[in-house]
């Protein structure tokens, strides 16, 4: 079927494209170029209309086990937000952490095609694909965790060389597979387990005596060889300590201009100045970000209200217990692997410190110059569900708006952001670049998050509004792979997204060592561990997308 | 005849995936490190595979045909059981979601006593390769342990340990039920410490323990029979180890009513132990199962079960729409039992409309309306199941041509008429 989208105004940054007026044709589930006198199907009149392709969110936990336990904790909170079944639809609920199919749904309903889940634990991966092919409409992947396992440790202790590392970690993308691979706290789960409370940049592990620098360095440097697109993503040393810019200015600064990717920087990007010794070291991080082009970041922002804080970082997430509101928390170890945390926050604009933070998120978005190395995330749900984006945009594209609300927040967080003399407002096409083409390319994912022929027909059209919060809530339409799956902001067809991963190639003698360590250290055989494609296809509606690396099987 | 290893199992919640089985036709023989759990329920032959209505034997198409019919006409049909595999789970909620049914699986009385301190107050826990490489103390709590899990010492105890130089020495103490074995005796020969309790007295001992784990004065001698200061003695173990690790089974705990609230106690003292050093939960709960329907439902509903979808969404409510409370109260107006591990799960006596996928081989005091027999996930048909740490899954393997359908191909069939009647109305 020939279809034609007629007249719309075109943001597509992958191409150039910021705001042109043009016809966009696409037949078969792809972008095509202007037919010759072949009869089009089906046309939509999108003049006055904003047509972008379908968003892709690069950092949200829509799928794992610590987003299970924060849903099954917290019955009071889906109590507040029930779905009904349609037609078309399954039932579920919503608010913090929705229940899958919920997850689909909303995020096609505010234009969204794809999203990553950004803290695959190797052990819990089976987990994390069955959770997410319970996701209809959009398309998923996810970065595989490494650094605080404790056969990664031992390679460190034992002073194996890169090409070793390289080979494990493929091994692991391969494994689990997953698309990118991320490191949360570097190492300090593994120590928080020998009973470390703290960890920065140059402390030791207790036991292994490795430093988070060393794994950063390593990490990245095998992330790179490997020719895997997306950048080591990194969930820093100290998340939430007052101080902890200097961390990560101290990240930034020591990985010698290796690809990394800051996660959540707003977690870690605090001062200690001030009556309350919080302050914002927004500029400071911008600054490095500006500077250093290695560097790609997500914000993280928070927005005020109740949610669940759902980490890998269970040396972190222990210490921010006693915010726990509602008072109840968990905090697991994992298999040697990795562990986790989940607290419930409320984050409240009458506190100081969250008024701040909030601050904080926003500067960071204000003063990071280029928007293909910052991505729109809350971290959802840490920072605030995912289907508070529309509202952040509106934050980020009306300075009005944004000053209005910097108005009612806790006075003294007033005094201490420089937001109310920022000017700058995000055009459409920098919001496109951060939540389509830019996320696209970073993560690596071919034919997607453009409107070039050749492309996947991801596509999103809005009626362009001056309040650009309700002009992100409720598309007109939204095109997954080429079907109408919402309209007016409401789905009318489900259907199933593929999963993206990569498949770097190793050299198959890792397996040697890794199956001794299994069978002598671990409660599961090494050909169990890994997941073989029929475990996300055999249902018949998973698929998987394989995406180039350098160095692929 | 082909001897397939390394094959993992759903039947004994702790994920053992080193078993060998011997495949002679349809005949399964565990020819190496089976178990009293294990061995029987892959060995058990496979009985009838015809389905049957009202006992006469039919085709599978007219069984499902007839499900469906008696589905359409109710209001309120409850789904007990649901020990089946995450796919056989993911066709259930659908099945549930489309009918208005209420969703129970089998052991979550048990189940509950967890999820109620989870949901209350939250806990910090571990998995069984952390108690493998790390634990050095390990305290159970009200359980016969070895009697719910034949294999776990030779496994996770006495075993070569990553961070302990002679995983011998490790300690291991009960608190209120005594061992039914000699599984808790190290190679040394070095035996667990026992503080023998009633049951029924486990409440007030735990209760104590975490008061003395505070610092708290304790002007009592005793507790539910137990010195004081012996109590004493395990609260500065506890605090002394560098991992220790607490367990118990939820099932176990069962004979004290609000259970949780020992759940609770235990959680809320490993949390004052934490202020110092490590320690860790282990909740032992669930198999044939019961974890996987829990994870499931919790995916696709937010609840982890007992959950409702009359009224369009799904309503959770870990008391009311328990399986037995709403026949017996006349609540439910069909029974579909769906238990796809275990021949001698059958359901509950009922009046009502009846429809059972099972276990092949299931026999009835009272043949139900329907009856499909279905495969057993890791035996007929591959699959997924959680482990007992709640944290893994295993992928079951298929290691025999039975020809029996699984439970999601029964399940999805039966939607989809009900779905066929639905739109006919």
């Amino acid at each position: 079927m020939l279809i034609k989208l007629t007249g719309g105004k075109v943001y597509d940054p992958a191409s150039g494209v910021a705001g042109l007026i043009q016809n966009v044709y696409f037949k078969d589930g792809r972008i095509i170029d202007k037919p010759g006198d072949q009869p089009v199907d089906k046309e939509y009149d999108c003049h006055g209309k904003v047509v972008m392709s379908g968003a892709i969110d690069m950092h949200t936990h829509i799928g794992g086990g610590k987003g299970n336990i924060a849903r099954t904790m917290l019955p009071e909170d889906h109590r507040q937000d029930p779905v009904p079944r349609t037609n078309i639809t399954r039932s579920g609920n919503g608010h913090a952490m929705p229940s899958t199919y919920v997850t689909g749904y909303r995020y096609a309903e505010m234009g969204y095609t794809a999203g990553f889940e950004p803290a695959v634990l190797p052990i819990n991966a089976r987990q994390a694909h069955m959770e997410m092919a319970d996701i209809p409409i959009l398309d998923k992947g996810g970065y595989v965790m490494l650094g605080s396992d404790d056969y990664f440790l031992r390679m460190l202790t034992a002073k194996k060389d890169q090409k070793a590392i390289n080979d494990y970690v493929a091994f692991t993308i391969n494994a689990a597979k997953a698309i990118g691979v991320k490191v949360v706290n570097p190492g300090g789960i593994n120590a928080f387990k020998f009973n470390q409370r703290k960890l920065d940049l140059d402390e030791q592990n207790v036991h292994y005596g490795v430093t988070p620098r060393q794994i950063l360095q390593v990490l990245a440097t095998a992330v790179k060889e490997l020719g895997i697109s997306h950048p080591l993503h990194v969930h820093g040393c100290n998340l939430g300590v007052p101080g902890n810019m200097q961390t990560t200015l101290d990240t930034i600064q020591g990985i010698g201009g290796l690809p990394l990717h800051l996660t959540h920087i707003q977690f870690h990007s605090y001062g200690t100045e001030g009556d309350f010794k919080f302050s914002s070291g927004a500029a400071q991080i911008a600054e490095a970000v500006n500077k250093n082009k290695n560097i790609t970041i997500d914000v993280g922002q928070i927005l005020f209200g109740q949610t669940v804080t759902a980490s890998g970082d269970n040396m972190r997430q222990h210490a921010n217990h006693k915010f726990a509101n509602p008072n109840k928390w968990v905090v697991m170890d994992i298999e040697c692997d990795a562990g986790c945390g989940v607290v419930p926050f409320k984050y409240q604009d009458q506190n100081f410190v969250n008024a701040l933070q909030w601050a904080i998120g926003l500067e960071t978005f204000l003063l990071v110059d280029d928007p293909w190395r910052i991505f729109l995330t809350t971290d959802h749900p840490n920072g605030a569900p995912f289907t508070s984006y529309p509202h952040l945009i509106r934050l980020l594209m009306d300075r009005t708006f944004r000053n209005e609300v910097l108005a009612t927040i806790h006075p003294e967080a007033q005094k201490m952001t420089t937001l109310a003399s920022i000017n700058r407002e995000y055009t459409l096409d920098e919001i496109a670049i951060m939540t389509r083409a830019g996320a696209a390319k970073l993560i690596g994912l071919k034919e997607r998050g453009g409107l070039a022929p050749g492309y996947w027909a991801d596509i999103t059209i809005y009626t362009d509004n001056v309040n650009r919060e309700a002009m992100f809530s409720k598309p007109d339409y939204v095109f997954k792979d080429g079907e109408l799956v919402v309209v007016d902001g409401k789905v009318v067809k489900t259907k199933w997204g593929t999963t993206h991963i990569a498949k770097p190639n190793y050299d198959a003698s890792v397996e040697k060592d890794l199956k001794d360590y299994f069978d002598r250290y671990l409660t599961m055989k090494l050909g169990n561990f890994k997941i073989s494609d029929d475990e996300i296809t055999e249902d018949e509606r998973g698929s998987l997308t394989v995406h180039p690396t350098k160095t692929a099987i | 005849m082909a001897v397939i290893t390394e094959v993992p199992s759903p039947f004994c919640g702790v994920g053992t995936d080193d078993l060998s089985i011997q495949v002679d036709g349809i005949a399964l023989k565990v020819v190496a490190y089976g178990c009293a759990v294990n061995t029987p329920a892959f060995e058990q032959a496979i009985g009838d595979s015809n389905p049957r209505l009202a006992g006469k034997s039919v085709s599978l198409e007219v069984a499902v045909t007839q499900a469906a019919t008696l589905l359409a006409q109710t209001k309120q049909p409850v789904i007990g059981g649901c020990a089946t595999d995450v796919h056989g789970m993911r066709a259930l909620l659908s099945l549930a979601d489309r009918c208005g049914a209420v969703i129970d699986n089998m052991g979550f009385n048990a189940a509950r006593n967890n999820f109620l301190a989870l949901q209350d107050s939250g806990w910090m826990n571990t998995t069984l390769a952390e108690v493998k490489n790390r634990c050095d103390l390990l305290l159970v709590v009200g359980t016969d342990l070895e009697a719910i899990v034949p294999r776990f010492f030779e496994r996770y105890l006495w075993n070569e340990a990553m961070f302990l130089d002679d995983s011998r020495q490790r300690q291991v103490i009960y608190l209120g039920k005594p061992p039914s074995g000699n599984a808790s005796t190290s190679p040394n020969g070095q035996k667990a410490q026992v503080l023998a309790c009633d049951d029924s007295a486990l409440p007030e001992v735990v209760g104590v323990l975490r008061a003395l784990v505070k610092g708290q004065p304790i002007r009592a001698d005793k507790a539910g029979g137990i010195a004081v200061a012996d109590l004493q003695s395990i609260a500065d173990k506890l605090k002394a180890a560098k991992y220790g690790v607490v367990t118990w089974g939820a099932g176990a705990l069962g004979i004290n009513s609000h259970a949780e609230l020992i759940v609770q106690t235990v959680s809320e003292m490993i949390k004052d132990i934490n202020k110092g050093t490590r320690c860790s939960g282990l909740p032992l709960a669930g198999k044939e199962g019961d974890l996987t329907a829990n994870q499931v439902c919790g995916w696709t509903t937010g609840y982890p079960a007992r959950v409702r979808f009359s009224k369009g969404y799904p309503e959770y409510d870990p008391y009311l729409y328990d399986t037995h409370r709403m026949l017996a109260n006349g609540e439910a107006d069909a029974l579909v039992w769906v238990n796809a591990f275990n021949v001698k799960a059958v359901p509950p006596e009922s009046e009502l409309p009846t429809i059972v996928i099972g276990r092949s081989g299931m026999t009835f005091a009272k043949e139900p309306d329907v009856f499909i027999p279905v495969g057993t996930p890791g035996i007929d048909h591959a699959g997924h199941a959680y482990r007992t740490d709640n944290v893994v899954a295993i992928r079951l393997l298929k290691l025999r041509e039975s020809g029996l359908p699984s439970t999601g191909e029964v399940l999805s069939a039966i939607e989809a008429e009900v779905q066929g009647v639905q739109h006919a109305n």
